[in-house]
């Protein structure tokens, strides 16, 4: 006798419902991580997303529970007013890198040194999507975009930012890793990040980071599986893959 | 019955799907779909060991997957 | 809480005591001149009582902080003054529009720019006129004395819950720094219920709250909706105070501080026999017009005075439409003394006379 098993359905987590993101675009399968693991983690009633500004604008539209759209840059500062209300739910952020690593820099970074014990999931492809593929603090040396025309220059627009290096030197971050979605094995891995980064809330040890290197085969003016060849080889030796700082509660 | 499914109209043929299938059972359709794409579909049912790594890669959550397992 | 005894209270120290009172239990700010107590009075207490207090990196930090609060259904405020209140522009436009309940303190510096550490009024456009961006109006409650504090806090709570809105508590630096007796009321907050909260779904669906509205029929609507909201609000919340009105040629205007000077003023000018009335307006937003054009019935001239260089006097002229003639008088980092107010009255009923 055999019977039919469902190896892989869609997360009750996620409304059922087309998405706006470009064909190919990683930003459907990051969604799709955080669900998979909210819902595999039991948290779906006690989950508040704060959304952002940019490709990540109608999360709140697609994830199945509490949602929240804040302003540009500030879901750092948004999640941490209902983290404090509400300290034994899970929030979390869904920030790309002109929110983040741009125009939030100061709410994100202030939100790891207090330890706010919040999750950050943030989407980096090196430029700003949803405005149509502008420059951002994360642009690769030489990246042409529609503000740097020319590529990016040092004199011009300085280098990118190491945001995970950078956010690991502050004592309140407590997990910190830097993934990919280029083949399925990097998934997994992500997966498996995102999982770490909502435990270490979930236990209360601290602050959360996971950045994802995500392709944004639109902006770049590649095909989908041309756009996951360049995370692997052009973005993954200026922004370097791994944890980078794990508590050991979820070792 | 067909081991993976697509939800056809949500398929935006980006073709990931296709690309990291380890037996090279997907393919883009022949036929569009109302959005107007060339949407992935199984051609190799035969093939497939429903692994699911076509869905874990689909970053428009188009596929379901299924096998027979022994009771 | 009971009724307090008789207290000597500064102002900022006041309503932190009287948010506490009020129901709030988390409190979102920065420092700044001549707002800190504020902060450093709930930094103490809100423990105290179980509640949340955090310093946060900027103002503009502190009212998105504001805003993740209320998201989750608790009563919170913030405080600042004038300059950091225009950093929290952008979060109190969002406030308004995804209408969450939420109280905001200004207690006013000189300004613009860094400007000074003294007294102002000059923050009333930002306040009454819609400071960030869009359609929307925000309730502006004016005290005038440090009991008053306490208890338009108090009530800045039960507004913003009643509204679904951002209430601002509208003072200056005196205000702020002053101390003088008061009577701690005993307050029941009665919590509203907020099915709307984002508190994770817990047997319900959903719950969103955003600001994005892309259709623009969707977005039109949503403005119909706030202003049907803000309509309601002028019906039922208009407030304010006269005295010696009732035969006044010369009708003095002026809220919060300055209304307790130009009452001096308008005493001292009843003793000179001239007939001088004060209307004070103690909501700036809505703006008690019909209030004012009903004082000003015998009026033969209006004095507005501010500490400004004239900002409510634009909804004085409004109001009073062109029948009589509005002056202006203000100062700049000072509170003009009683004399000064007893002199202008003086001048302008030579005038008229």
């Amino acid at each position: 006798m055999t019977e039919t098993v469902k190896v892989y359905s869609r997360p009750k987590t996620l409304i059922d419902r087309p998405w706006h993101f470009c064909p190919g675009c990683h930003h459907g399968i990051a969604h799709r991580l955080c669900a998979e693991v909210i819902e595999e983690m039991g948290l779906q009633e006690n989950t508040v997303g704060v959304g952002s500004v940019g490709c990540g604008v109608f999360s709140y539209e697609y994830f199945n529970f509490d949602g929240i759209g804040p302003s540009h840059g500030r879901a750092p500062a948004v999640a941490t007013g209902v983290k404090r209300v509400l300290p034994d739910r899970l929030v979390f952020t869904y920030q790309g890198d002109g929110d983040l690593a741009a125009i939030g820099t100061t709410e994100m970074v202030h939100a790891a040194v207090r330890g706010e014990k919040i999750t950050i999931v943030f989407i980096n492809n090196t430029l700003y999507g949803m405005t149509g593929g502008q420059l951002a603090p994360t642009t690769l040396m030489g990246q042409v975009t529609t503000t740097s025309p020319y590529g990016r220059e040092a004199k011009q627009a300085g280098y990118p930012m190491r945001v995970c290096e950078m956010i690991s030197t502050l004592e309140g971050a407590a997990y910190v890793a830097r993934v990919a979605l280029f083949n399925p094995a990097q998934v997994a891995k992500a997966k498996k990040s995102i999982r770490r980064a909502f435990e270490t809330q979930m236990q209360g040890i601290g602050f959360s980071m996971v950045e994802i290197l995500s392709a944004c085969p639109t902006n770049w003016g590649m095909a989908p599986l041309e756009a996951c060849k360049h995370v692997e080889n052009n973005l993954t030796s200026v922004y370097p893959l791994g944890e980078f700082k794990v508590p050991e509660g979820v070792k | 019955m067909a081991k993976v499914s697509f939800l056809e109209e949500r398929c935006k043929g980006c073709g990931l799907c296709i690309a990291f299938c380890p037996k090279n059972c997907l393919a883009l359709a022949g036929h569009l779909n109302t959005q107007g794409y060339h949407p992935a579909t199984l051609v190799d049912e035969g093939s497939c060991i429903s692994c699911a790594i076509c869905a874990r890669m689909c970053p428009d959550v188009v596929i379901e997957v299924e096998k027979e397992a022994r009771r | 809480m009971k009724n307090s005894e008789l207290l000597l209270m500064k102002g900022n120290e006041a309503i932190g005591e009287a948010a506490v009172r009020g129901g709030c239990r988390y409190f979102f700010g920065y420092p700044i001149t001549p707002q800190s107590e504020v902060l450093e009075y709930l930094a103490r207490r809100l423990p105290e009582v179980g509640g949340a207090y955090v310093q946060a990196e900027s103002e503009v930090s502190a009212i998105n902080m504001v805003f993740g609060a209320a998201a989750a259904g608790a009563r919170v405020m913030t405080a600042s003054s004038s300059p950091g209140i225009s950093l929290m522009q952008e979060g109190i436009s969002y406030i308004a529009s995804a209408q969450l309940p939420a109280v905001i303190v200004n207690i006013m510096r000189g300004s613009p720019g860094l400007g000074g550490i003294q007294p102002s009024q000059a923050d009333y456009f930002q306040s009454t006129k819609g400071g960030g961006h869009g359609d929307y109006r925000l309730l502006v409650l004016a005290p005038s004395t440090v009991q008053e504090m306490i208890d338009h806090t108090i009530l800045a709570f039960e507004l913003a819950e009643k509204y679904c809105t951002p209430v601002v508590v509208f003072a200056d630096g005196m205000m702020g720094q002053m101390m003088e007796p008061v009577v701690l009321p005993e307050v029941e907050p009665v919590p509203s219920e907020k099915p709307w909260a984002t508190t994770g779904m817990r047997g319900r669906g959903p719950n969103i709250i955003h600001t994005l509205h892309l259709p623009p029929d969707e977005l039109e609507q949503h403005c119909h909706n706030l202003f049907a909201k803000y309509h309601q609000i002028e019906a039922n919340e208009k407030r304010s105070l006269a005295y010696y009105t009732e035969d006044a040629e010369i009708l003095v205007v002026a809220y919060g501080i300055v209304s307790r000077v130009a009452r001096a003023a308008v005493e001292q000018a009843r003793e000179a026999g001239i007939k001088a009335g004060l209307f004070r307006p103690i909501t700036l937003w809505p703006f008690p017009d019909e209030a004012l054009v009903n004082v000003a019935q015998k009026a033969r001239k209006v004095l507005v005075v501010e500490v400004s260089m004239g900002q409510m006097v634009e909804d004085v002229r409004l109001s009073i439409n062109g029948r009589l003639p509005v002056e202006f008088y203000g100062r700049i980092g000072q509170v003009p003394t009683p004399g000064e107010i007893f002199n202008k009255i003086s001048q302008i009923i030579a005038e008229v006379a």
